[in-house]
């Protein structure tokens, strides 16, 4: 017993998604962090809440609005056919666009709470030595806020793995495309395969813990105490 | 007080009548697929027998589970007659109880009006973006979809632009919202008042896939249970099938 080539497909289809995903959160949330970790607008609120949506909704409530939007009779299906790349939905991108709307809160937030324990001095002293908004950035924000980057990186990634309502809403289950490891074993259970599915499920509670551990453990934040 | 002291005995007889006769309650497990007719059958049920049924919609895999580890239903109508079949081996049903409720009936939908044509041209023309099925691993109108396919020929050139739905009832999102051009579902959930109610259909002949056999069991729970008993029997009067037929089903 242990993996089939269907489960080694998914778990590897996983870890991509993961990894694309985190990527493309950092990249993208980083500045919407920054922007609400700094701003007096009264956009702030509004912003933050729709940053926080999908904590609190239902991933299948996700999904279905996505399956919509994303449709050919939905906004952002619209968008992408007249881009001429076809519909979202059933693609591996298409479920990267869904993680990270998914995942969003679990990188800004950490991210934000660190920019705002900044402060103002370290700015201001960066200011008077006259170091550009990108110099400062990468030569004082991003050494100072590098906890907060550590957990959000963690907690981006480890989320897109458990990620599952939203995946079988827009996925259609396609093996190697759209079948991500929680998929999987849902459909292991489903059809009984209880064998096969304490095999994936015990190593996801594995890696979980792990990844977990790690973010305890190994944080900048938590070692200099 | 002659009058009042009538009345209460009349009043006493009726509840001790109704006590003897005591409505019961059944808690239903009933395949997602059977939803419609499910509810209005349990209304009827209601009305002429006085007994309540309680029914939980989802998956059977998932019901299978939940019954093996002890879930409080008397009743499982399943979406095929192979778990059924499955709990009476493991002796978790009365005996005897398990017959044959409901027989699927497969369709080929598209939300689009014209698209699907009645000889499922479209089908042979491959002239679609993406064909939802609902898993073949885990439904019975997922094998059977898979079957037609097989028997047409067209396994090979349908496999890259399949999609599949983890039940039925997201087969038919995928396909009702345009994502997929068309599917294979199930006739029951276009068809209402023996009419289908939108897009275009081809009804799949019965003999081109192996029956979609769904099956009912009464649960060891529910031996004692009269409610269980009456609604087993009301399922195989013909009131009850008649509501069955007109979702789109055989029986």
């Amino acid at each position: 017993m242990g993996f089939s080539d269907a489960d080694l497909a998914a778990i590897w289809l996983t870890l991509r998604l993961a990894g694309i995903t985190t990527v493309l959160l950092l990249i993208i949330g980083t500045p919407i962090a920054w922007w609400l970790a700094r701003t007096r607008s009264f956009w702030k609120g509004p912003i933050g809440a729709v940053v926080a949506l999908p904590l609190v909704l239902p991933p299948t409530v996700l999904g279905f609005y996505l399956l919509l939007a994303m449709g050919p009779n939905g906004a952002i299906g619209q968008f992408t056919q007249w881009l001429g790349i076809g519909t979202l939905p059933f693609t591996f991108w298409g479920l990267v666009v869904a993680s990270v709307f998914y995942s969003m809160p679990f990188v800004v937030q950490p991210i934000q709470n660190a920019v705002e324990s900044l402060g103002e001095r370290p700015l201001e002293a960066a200011a008077t030595l006259r170091a550009g908004p990108w110099d400062t950035f990468f030569s004082v924000v991003l050494p100072l806020a590098r906890p907060g980057f550590f957990t959000a990186a963690i907690l981006g990634f480890a989320h897109t793995v458990g990620e599952f309502g939203v995946v079988l809403m827009i996925g259609g289950n396609i093996p190697g495309v759209t079948r991500v490891v929680s998929v999987q074993i849902y459909d292991h259970v489903e059809a009984l395969e209880y064998a096969e599915a304490h095999w994936l499920a015990a190593t996801m509670v594995i890696f979980s813990f792990l990844v977990l551990l790690a973010l305890y453990t190994l944080n900048p934040a938590a070692r200099r105490k | 007080m002659q009058a009042e002291l009538k009345n209460m005995v009349v009043g006493l007889a009726a509840l001790a009548a109704a006590t003897l006769a005591r409505a019961e309650q059944v808690n239903v497990a009933v395949a997602a697929n059977f939803t419609a007719p499910m509810n209005v059958i349990a209304a009827e049920f209601a009305k002429d027998t006085g007994h309540e049924a309680k029914l939980a919609f989802g998956s059977s895999g998932k019901f299978y589970a939940q019954i093996k580890n002890g879930a409080p239903f008397q009743v499982f109508l399943s979406a095929d007659d192979a778990k059924p079949a499955k709990l009476e081996q493991e002796g978790m049903t009365v005996a005897g109880s398990r017959f044959t409720y409901a027989v699927g009936t497969l369709v080929l939908w598209s939300a689009t009006q014209g698209f699907v044509d009645a000889e499922a041209a479209v089908l042979k023309r491959g002239a679609y973006n993406k064909l939802a099925v609902a898993s073949p691993k885990l439904a019975p109108y997922g094998a059977a979809a898979m079957e037609v396919l097989e028997g047409m020929g067209l396994t090979a050139a349908a496999t890259p632009k399949l999609v599949q739905g983890e039940n039925i009832a997201q087969t038919y999102q995928f396909v009702l919202s345009g994502n997929a051009e068309l599917g294979f579902i199930a006739l029951s959930q276009v068809m209402k008042d023996g009419r289908i109610t939108g897009g275009s259909a081809w009804v799949v002949p019965s003999n081109l896939h192996q029956p979609i056999r769904q099956d009912a069991v009464i649960l060891s729970s529910g031996k004692d249970n009269a409610a269980a008993a009456a609604l087993l029997k009301y399922l195989q009067g013909d009131k009850a099938k008649a509501i069955i037929r007109s979702y789109g089903y055989d029986i």
